[in-house]
């Protein structure tokens, strides 16, 4: 492989795609001041400039929402398609087939996935295409102005909605159960985590989830809300410290590891994750191990972020579709339509 | 007694489920190979297995192959169809049955055979036990086929065709067909008057099916993409795509150009389909009415987000559970409107299986072109049953894969394009596709509010620009959408619309009412929305126009009274649907029922008077010349019949 650090005389802000953080980029966001879904925002620019991926070879999907009006607030420069509320999966799906080696960045939120958009949400994982699915999940429809969504935990108060009288559904557990070949769960409030998060998700070749406890800052931020900063800084519970390494800088992240103590889990790209344990040895591909701690978490009231679950063994959508080398959307009559002889033979199929 | 000879129709009555289709598929393909006209339905309930079906067959000498009222010939396998079977032959027609459904025959109008299948089939000891009621179903194969003298070696070409040239099937069916045949011989004697003569009509033809040739027309229109859910009557095509495609797109390196994907349920079979077609590929899904409900708010957005995709809705009665499956052209409305917002569909109406395969591919190019939803309205009569059909053609014209930008295009234009900017004055932009490298290739896609360049704007003119282009681009389809064909009569005076599979039940009608009426009429089948010019042109010829079709409320009747309110008093509504496929009897009785006397006679025999609202406005609107010409011809067509 050849050397890809950034040539002398080269700008350092300049990335090894040549391009520089602005070109990552998105409108001004129009979402309350504050909010967690803008930080979000920030930390796909700086993961995506990080990994030297360029804008062309992305495309952003969205449905309806808060959350689904970020994609306008980064990646300028990336084809977006704002689509219907609950079904961004399905577009995403029929779109990533028309470009085998484009990388989907779905930003959906959790009215958006765990209510309207659930059979979409959990039929997308069993299909695994290759795109990043980011639930910023605030328990509460904020561009409507307040109502519980599916995430909301029972016994939330909410002004004019009164009491919530529902369990909540956990958008984690529901992509574990679906088949998911990626999940981690992170929180707004924690940039560093949700970077390397992104980073290790958009290396996964499939689906990879990500369900981001975002909170409301206008409609859904008491003390005790499951989705509120301060609960959330409270219970957060990580479960790794997680680094994401490109290939290319492999060799100087394995000095830095101690024996022992770490676990790799290598993606579809060659780049690696590196999973460090804090307080119990937690194996990632396990299903087994990735429910357990959901329920446990659930049980205590923990908010378990990290890296849940992985698997790269799976293939992606369109490689179970065996296509053609170039893209679907390249091809030519001579490729689509089939030659002049084949209608004396069809012809002749019939009776 | 006289012969009748190649024009009556053979109705069997079976349990839906008993695996009747391939005995009565084997006369309708033997009658075909013989030359002679004719349709077969399938009249089926929505069950697996039990309840009461039948198979109509219409065979006719001239060409006229609607489905026939008066049933002729009966085969009644069914016992708890047995006594309305009785019932339903007839005067003078033929009626076979099971001899081991023991109930009176009440009958003595007509000839009865009764059919011994059951020992028949016993007799034959290569026949297994389990196989004996699908085997038995060929015993009235044979039996029908020496008392009307249907061909064996067409019935055994029929069996081979079926079968897929596998022997051991082939030979266990035709034996039956055999012993029926040979048993009908020894021991019926003859006592009706229907027999089949060999002809030439059909000597070039083939038969199809709707759904398998919209498969294969969007196959040879280069279909990309489908996403689809199953449903009743539509499931047969994506079913035909999955067939056809490895076979017709088959490449050297074994490869794929294209995808089907079944999704959990018609809101993503359409999603995926529009994420498709908005990335670039030739996308496509095919449902029925429900299916197409649920596809509302994706078509809505197809529209206004300027997406090419096809939508074939293969109509039938709905919703939910009843008649699911029986036919119908109860859709037209809903998909003329669907969306919300302002919205206008293009609709394509294919009249045949030919033209099935026809709009398959043209689909395609009319999407790309206006960059839309394209719809193509089957119906269950259609799509399910099999038709004669000229050959299928090779598209005539190179694929139409309308405006798009590539890299190259966007250098030359030094990245300089708005995505619904309208360059050409037709309303339509040029578009760029996902995985285009350009670095201002991109443009981000919403439904309302964006301006010219893609950029989010609520400014009020900038909305009412866009929707003003939307209008424009819909004008601009007049030019791409296929013309009516018109079927034309010397001297007729009253004009018939209709669309779709009702055509040869109005064209059977259309000589009924000639020769047994004296009403000369020209027909025109619509075979597209937006209304081209021919259908104006059309519309203004005459003082009183019927519109034919297949459902309660004239939905057809309704469109056209909103695009021609100026000639609306002369638009009149023959609508009927009760399921059944169109007949000749219905569109002759709807159309004679709506029937006005021409204005000139009606004023001869001083009833001046009692002119009606409609009449009053009908003189109205008779101001063109060909208007005029034609109420002359009404004058002296009308008097030599009716005094």
């Amino acid at each position: 492989m050849t050397e890809a650090l950034p040539m002398a005389g080269t700008p350092s802000n300049t990335n090894t795609a040549g391009l520089t953080k602005n070109d990552y980029r998105g409108n001004p966001s129009t979402l309350c001041q504050g909010c967690g879904h803008n930080s979000i925002s920030n930390q796909i620019v700086t993961a995506l400039y990080e990994m030297n991926i360029v804008p062309e070879d992305v495309v952003k999907f969205s449905g309806i929402g808060c959350s689904s009006k970020s994609p306008t607030y980064f990646l300028n420069r990336s084809f977006g398609f704002n689509s219907l509320h609950g079904r961004m999966p399905s577009i995403a799906t029929g779109a990533l087939f028309a470009d085998q080696y484009l990388k989907g960045i779905g930003v959906s939120g959790d009215g958006d996935s765990a209510s309207i958009g659930m059979g979409q949400f959990k039929h997308v994982m069993r299909r695994n295409p290759n795109m990043l699915y980011i639930v910023e999940n605030n328990g509460v429809y904020g561009l409507t102005k307040g109502q519980f969504s599916a995430t909301a935990e029972k016994g939330l108060q909410l002004k004019k909605q009164g009491e919530n009288p529902y369990m909540p559904v956990d958008i984690c557990m529901e992509a574990l159960v679906s088949n998911a070949t990626f999940i981690a769960r992170s929180f707004a409030g924690n940039p560093k985590q949700v970077k390397e998060l992104l980073k290790a998700a958009l290396a996964h070749n499939g689906i990879a989830v990500l369900d981001i406890i975002s909170p409301c800052v206008t409609f859904n931020n008491q003390e005790n809300a499951f989705h509120s900063y301060t609960w959330g800084k409270d219970h957060e519970e990580p479960l790794h410290e997680i680094s994401y390494i490109a290939p290319r800088n492999e060799i100087i992240l394995e000095r830095e590891m101690e024996d022992g103590e770490v676990r790799e889990v290598t993606l579809h790209d060659g780049s690696t994750v590196i999973l460090k344990n804090l307080e119990k040895s937690y194996d990632p591909s396990n299903r087994y191990e990735a429910m357990r701690v959901m329920e446990d978490a659930q049980r205590n009231n923990w908010l378990i972020t990290g890296l849940l679950y992985v698997d790269t063994t799976k293939p992606n959508l369109t490689s179970m579709y065996n296509l053609v080398d170039t893209p679907l959307n390249r091809l030519t009559e001579a490729d689509l339509r089939p030659d002049r002889s084949m209608i004396d033979k069809v012809n002749a199929l019939m009776f | 007694m006289n012969k009748i000879v190649n024009d009556f129709s053979i109705t069997v009555g079976t349990k839906n489920g008993s695996g009747s289709s391939t005995a009565n598929n084997t006369i309708l393909r033997s009658v075909f190979k013989m030359g002679i006209p004719v349709s077969g339905k399938n009249l089926f309930p929505s069950n697996i297995q039990g309840l009461p079906t039948w198979y109509t067959i219409r065979v006719n000498k001239d060409g006229f192959i609607a489905r026939r009222e008066e049933l002729d010939i009966v085969i009644a396998i069914n016992p708890d169809s047995f006594a309305r079977d009785l019932a339903s032959v007839v005067p003078g027609g033929a009626f076979f049955y099971a001899d081991d459904i023991k109930q009176p025959i009440t009958r003595a109008d007509i000839a009865v055979y009764p059919m011994p299948i059951k020992n028949i089939v016993k007799s034959d000891p290569n026949v297994p036990t389990d196989y004996r009621d699908l085997v038995g179903n060929m015993v009235y194969v044979g039996v029908l086929a020496q008392m009307i003298n249907m061909d064996m070696d067409k019935i055994l070409a029929a069996l081979t065709f079926h079968f897929k040239g596998k022997q051991k099937p082939i030979d266990m069916n035709y034996n039956a067909v055999k012993n029926g045949f040979e048993w009908a011989k020894a021991n019926l004697e003859k006592k009706d008057p229907f027999y089949l003569e060999p002809m030439n009509k059909t000597e070039g033809l083939i038969m199809a099916d709707g759904n398998t040739a919209g498969a294969l027309g969007s196959i040879f229109g280069g279909v990309q993409f489908v996403g689809w859910y199953p449903i009743t009557p539509a499931t047969s095509l994506a079913e035909a795509l999955n067939e056809n495609l490895p076979v017709l797109r088959k490449r050297e390196d074994g490869k794929h150009t294209y995808a089907v994907v079944q999704a959990e349920d018609e809101l993503a079979a359409l999603g995926m389909s529009v994420g498709a077609g908005w990335a670039g590929l030739r996308s496509m899904t095919s449902t029925s009415g429900p299916g197409l409900s649920l596809m509302t708010e994706f078509a809505g957005l197809a529209y206004y987000a300027e997406t090419p995709v096809v939508i074939w809705d293969v109509q039938r009665i709905g919703p939910s559970t009843g008649l699911p499956t029986r036919t119908s052209q109860g859709d037209l409305s809903f998909t003329h409107f669907i969306g919300h917002g302002d919205s206008h569909s293009i609709i394509l109406l294919p009249g045949d299986v030919y033209e099935c395969f026809e709009f398959g591919w043209k689909a395609f190019d009319i999407a790309e072109r206006i960059q839309t939803p394209v719809f193509v309205l089957s119906d269950l009569d259609m799509g399910m049953n099999q038709w004669m059909s000229k050959p299928f053609q090779y598209p005539e014209t190179p694929m139409d894969r309308g405006k798009v930008l590539f890299e190259k295009d966007l250098e030359e234009l030094k990245g300089n394009w708005g995505r619904y900017l309208d360059k050409d004055g037709d309303g339509i932009g040029y578009r760029t596709f996902p995985g285009n490298k350009h670095p201002m290739s991109s443009y981000f896609t919403r439904g309302t509010g964006h301006d010219a360049y893609a950029k989010y704007s609520e400014e009020a003119h900038i909305y009412l620009d866009n929707m003003n282009r939307l209008k424009k681009k819909h004008e601009t389809a007049k030019q791409y959408v296929p013309a009516p064909v018109v079927h034309t009569m010397k001297g007729a005076t009253v004009g018939i619309i209709a669309f779709g599979s009702t055509e040869a039940a109005v064209i059977e009608a259309q000589h009924q009412l000639a020769t047994e009426h004296g009403i000369k009429t020209d027909f025109m089948r619509v075979r597209a929305l937006p209304f081209t010019a021919e259908v104006d042109a059309f519309i203004k010829k005459y003082d009183q126009i019927m519109v034919v079709e297949m459902n309660r409320d004239g939905q057809m009747h309704q469109i056209l009274l909103t695009e021609y309110p100026m000639f609306g008093p002369k638009l009149k509504s023959v609508a009927y649907g009760d399921g059944m496929p169109a007949s000749a009897k219905w569109v002759r009785e709807g159309i004679l029922a709506k029937y006005q006397k021409p204005k000139a006679a009606a004023q001869k025999k001083t009833v001046a008077k009692k002119v009606t609202k409609k009449a009053a406005a009908v003189s109205k609107s008779k101001k063109t010349v060909a208007a005029k010409k034609s109420t002359a011809k009404a004058k002296t067509s009308v008097k030599s019949k009716r005094k």
